[in-house]
């Protein structure tokens, strides 16, 4: 076990290895006892391991969304979803929708079989934003960011500028509501709400504008001498291995998915991508400041991350049920393969390094404030 | 180092053009002052320098503009990063990463500088602008001035020959901004760095420059040359130049320095006569009472204990460090925010308690982003809706605003007012309701002299209405121009409270410039001089 006093921030990389994984495995079952145990093991490792930097706080904010989300889906069902038999809970007064509209059904009996399946259904995504949230609250995104090649260059854009517009948006709403207080307009309910909508679009767009201007002006995305044709089987090389990986991605995800849909598809899109990497590396135009090195703790932490994802698909092949049925009810039972992987995501807790205090001041701080 | 070559630039769907003809050249390591109202084009010269302007704003620039023997017309403004360091408006918009050390390497990172060499050039630059305690703190925890000086070292890293700065100071409070200037005169001084800067606050940066672009707006020609040169034939100087003016010196003064010792002769000429006392404490009735407010944010403490009261009749000027406290101690005042601990009272009433109607009848903040206040169209439109939420007679906030600033064009969208025009319509939005307590956040920010003699005209009057004026500010000049009252705020906790003068005069950052060359005597403004020696006939 490495020693408690080489306070670090842990490689990005590994943190998003072990976080995907965890979604992945959150992904394949829909046991509401398998997904409690991911959102605790989350849970416990994103309070052992983050940071006291601001950004570390967003973990609140998702598991507040998971909530939400969990909400809907189960309204939604109460509302529009298909009228399965079962035991009726209650009944909607059900409206009758003219005959273009047939197939969509609104209102009806409800059953317990129907809510159950929607929680669980809720619960999978709220779990998976669990996961992101996780991430995001022990590294920066910014810092994952920086390990981006750079043949990314528009998307990186992209993600920067999309990774400050929600925050940005949240600023400028706080700064519209104000001001409708302070010309004695109403600062809450429905019509508050829509009158601020534009303002606040349009004051974070700006920003949005003012940061993609000022990463342009840095030379982000500088291209120096690399010829044209290189570069553009660069882009094209990406393109292909991320639409391949992403489609690989889902067979894996989907047992129904064709076999050759799944894993042939995702090699080969990881060939593709690491092709392009090799050949953009080749014209080397971007250098890093120091690296976050790849040590034995980033190891255990992506390995136990993947650690859960093999025991969910081992599982699944010995014959397990992951996705326990709901037409009857049945109690579900604790898969003890997929338990013990989900189990193994917990050592990061113990064997990643502490992050560094960041916003604390230092002594010497303080004493320049005093004097 | 420099070179506009006839340029003309017109932003998509303006009916005139933002540049006419500018044509100028700054030479290698000279410090380049760019002065100007807002909204005269200052920020569209210093974007088109790297060419953001027009690439990323759009519009038709004809003319070359070329920067160390490159033209921006050829290539993107990325190509020209190790050229051009540019520092906009606002810093923390233009942050990248999220810790201070990366964001000084972000630049090189872009440009393959090798890792030995980044390493060192961070280092170095974290020497040279005074940030190595800060290397491991989140940018959003820095206070105003700590960003500023990230943000220069940001673009510094690339050992730029260039450094565009858009008013770096403008939001800094004098002791940030000192140090922010400190370090541009080192750059200059040490590395032979060509600096273009725009800023308001000539008093702050005129002693540094070497030439000065000045830039009138309305497609009127630019003029270029030197400080002294382009000051005398000036209408809108700072202080110490007017100073000048009224003692007849020549040449003129640009810094407290050169002033201090050209006044051995009128400090004694002023011997006879006593500068005018601190203004007597107000005695109107008490508009507002703040008895020990705490406030924070998360676990932040942002005001610990606060007791205040304010009069009628009085203009109270808040002052302190960025991040003192000042803006919450307003938003607590308004109603925006409840307090944590302890009472705050308008006319009586708790601000927080009452509904957005009522409370503009006692108390309106002009915010220190103004544009805020205003969304609609037309400068009609605006006057319109203000009488509309405030259930007033109509044309009542046209009427005040006629009288605060006449002649603004009804039909102009209150985006193209010149910055004291926009300053002026949000004032008279918020003055509508007649409110006892007005509050303004930095309302001198962006304001050139001329405005900012408007402006101090209209807090006069109202002072003399009877109303009471709160008004936060780093604005030295204009505290000593028009606050009875000065208040100090520091980590949140009242440090000084008194007349304005005897809180101001003596302190070495808060001093205004005439108080530092007439000082022992306690001579505040110009006005005051040139009434003092006017009285025996000696003025000039």
């Amino acid at each position: 076990m490495s020693s408690p006093a080489a306070r670090r921030l842990l490689h990005p990389g590994a943190w998003w290895v072990w976080a995907i994984a965890l979604a992945a495995t959150a992904l394949r079952t829909t046991d509401p006892l398998l997904l409690g145990l991911i959102a605790v093991v989350v849970a416990f490792v994103v309070s052992a391991r983050r940071t006291d930097a601001p950004w570390a706080r967003s973990f609140g904010s998702f598991l507040r969304l998971g909530i939400i989300v969990i909400v809907i889906r189960v309204v939604f069902q109460m509302l529009f979803g298909v009228r399965v038999e079962g035991t009726t809970l209650f009944t909607i007064p059900s409206v009758t929708l003219p005959s273009w509209a047939a197939g969509v059904s609104l209102g009806g009996p409800v059953t317990a079989e129907a809510l159950v399946d929607a929680a669980c259904q809720g619960l999978r995504l709220a779990v998976v934003l669990l996961c992101f949230g996780a991430a995001s609250s022990l590294c920066s995104p910014y810092r994952m960011l920086r390990a981006l090649p750079s043949a990314l260059y528009e998307a990186g854009v992209a993600i920067t500028v999309a990774l400050t517009f929600a925050p940005q948006a949240i600023i400028a709403s706080r700064q519209v509501r104000d001001a409708r207080r302070l010309r004695g307009r109403a600062d809450r309910g429905v019509r508050a709400w829509a009158g601020s909508a534009m303002p606040v679009l349009e004051g974070a767009l700006d920003r949005s504008v003012a940061l993609a201007a000022s990463m342009d002006a840095r030379g982000y995305g500088r291209r120096g001498a690399t010829p044209r044709h290189r570069r553009r089987l660069i882009s094209g090389l990406m393109l292909l291995g991320l639409c391949l990986v992403a489609v690989g991605a889902y067979g894996l995800l989907d047992a129904s998915a064709p076999a050759v849909l799944r894993l042939p598809s995702f090699i080969a899109g990881a060939i593709a991508l690491t092709a392009s990497l090799v050949i953009s590396g080749r014209g080397v135009e971007r250098t890093r400041y120091r690296p976050d090195p790849w040590r034995s703790p980033e190891w255990i932490v992506s390995l136990s991350g993947l650690a859960a994802l093999a025991g969910i698909v081992m599982a699944a092949h010995n014959g397990a049920v992951l996705e326990p049925s709901v037409y009857p009810l049945t109690m579900p039972q604790l898969v003890p393969l997929a338990s013990a992987g989900i189990l193994a995501a917990l050592l990061p807790a113990w064997f990643a390094p502490r992050p560094p205090t960041l916003v604390e001041p230092e002594l010497g701080d303080r004493f320049e404030v005093a004097a | 180092m420099i070179r506009f070559d006839r340029v003309s630039f017109t932003y998509p769907g303006a009916a005139t053009p933002t540049l006419v003809d500018v044509d100028f050249t700054v030479p290698e390591g000279e410090l380049c002052l760019v002065v100007g109202e807002t909204g005269s084009g200052k920020s569209t010269l210093l974007r088109a320098v790297n060419g953001l302007v027009p690439r990323f704003s759009g519009g038709l620039l004809t003319g070359t503009v070329t920067v160390g023997g490159r033209s921006t017309a050829l290539v993107p403004p990325r190509e020209l990063a190790d050229v051009v360091g540019l520092v906009g408006q606002d810093p923390a918009a233009g942050f990248v990463t999220d810790m201070v050390e990366d964001e000084l390497a972000h630049v090189m990172e872009n440009l393959g500088v090798a890792p030995d060499v980044m390493r060192r050039r961070v280092e170095d630059v974290l020497d040279l602008l005074g940030l190595h305690e800060l290397r491991n703190r989140p940018l959003s925890t820095l206070s105003g001035g700590q960003q500023q000086r990230v943000a220069i070292g940001a673009v510094l890293t690339a050992g730029p020959r260039v450094l565009v700065l858009d008013e770096p100071t403008s939001a800094l409070d004098p002791a940030a901004a000192e140090e922010v200037l400190a370090a541009l005169t080192r750059l200059v001084h040490d590395l032979g760095i060509t600096v273009l800067v725009a800023e308001h606050r000539l008093e702050r940066v005129v002693q540094y420059a070497d030439s000065i672009v000045y830039v009138p707006g309305d497609g009127a020609p630019i003029v270029i040359g030197d400080p002294g040169k382009i000051l005398a034939g000036s209408a809108v100087v700072p202080p110490i130049v007017e100073l000048g003016r009224v003692a007849g010196w020549s040449p003129l003064p640009l810094s407290v320095r050169d002033a201090r010792r050209a006044a051995t002769e009128l400090r004694e000429r002023l011997q006879p006569f006593t500068p005018p006392l601190p203004s007597a404490p107000a005695h109107g009735e008490v508009v507002a009472r703040v008895s020990d407010l705490h406030a924070g944010y998360g676990s932040v403490a942002a005001l610990s204990g606060i007791d205040l009261e304010v009069r009628a009749g009085e203009v109270v000027a808040l002052m302190g460090r960025n991040g003192a406290g000042k803006s919450t101690l307003l938003s607590h005042l308004v109603g925006l925010r409840a307090p944590q601990r302890g009472e705050v009272r308008v006319r009586g009433e708790e601000p927080h308690r009452l509904p957005a109607r009522s409370v503009i009848r006692s108390v309106g903040l002009v915010p220190q982003d103004n544009g805020v206040l205003l969304y609609h169209d037309t400068v009609a439109a605006e006057c319109v809706a203000a009488d509309r939420d405030g259930d007033l007679a109509a044309g009542t906030t046209r009427a005040v605003l006629d009288r605060l600033v006449p002649g603004i064009d009804p039909r102009s969208h209150p985006r193209d007012l010149s910055e004291g025009q926009r300053l002026a319509l949000a004032l008279a939005i918020v003055l509508g309701a007649e409110p006892a307590l007005v509050l303004l956040d930095e309302p001198t920010r962006g304001l050139d002299y001329g405005a900012k003699q408007r402006l101090i005209t209209m807090l006069e009057s109202l002072a003399a209405e009877g109303r009471a004026v709160v008004m936060a500010t780093h604005d030295v000049e204009v505290v000593a121009a028009v606050a009875h009252r000065a208040v100090v705020l520091a980590e949140g906790e009242i440090v000084a409270d008194g007349p304005a003068r005897d809180v101001v005069v003596h302190s070495p950052v808060f001093a205004p410039q005439i108080a530092k060359v007439l000082a022992p005597e306690t001579w505040m403004t110009v006005a005051e001089v040139s009434n003092a020696l006017a009285s025996t006939g000696e003025g000039h």
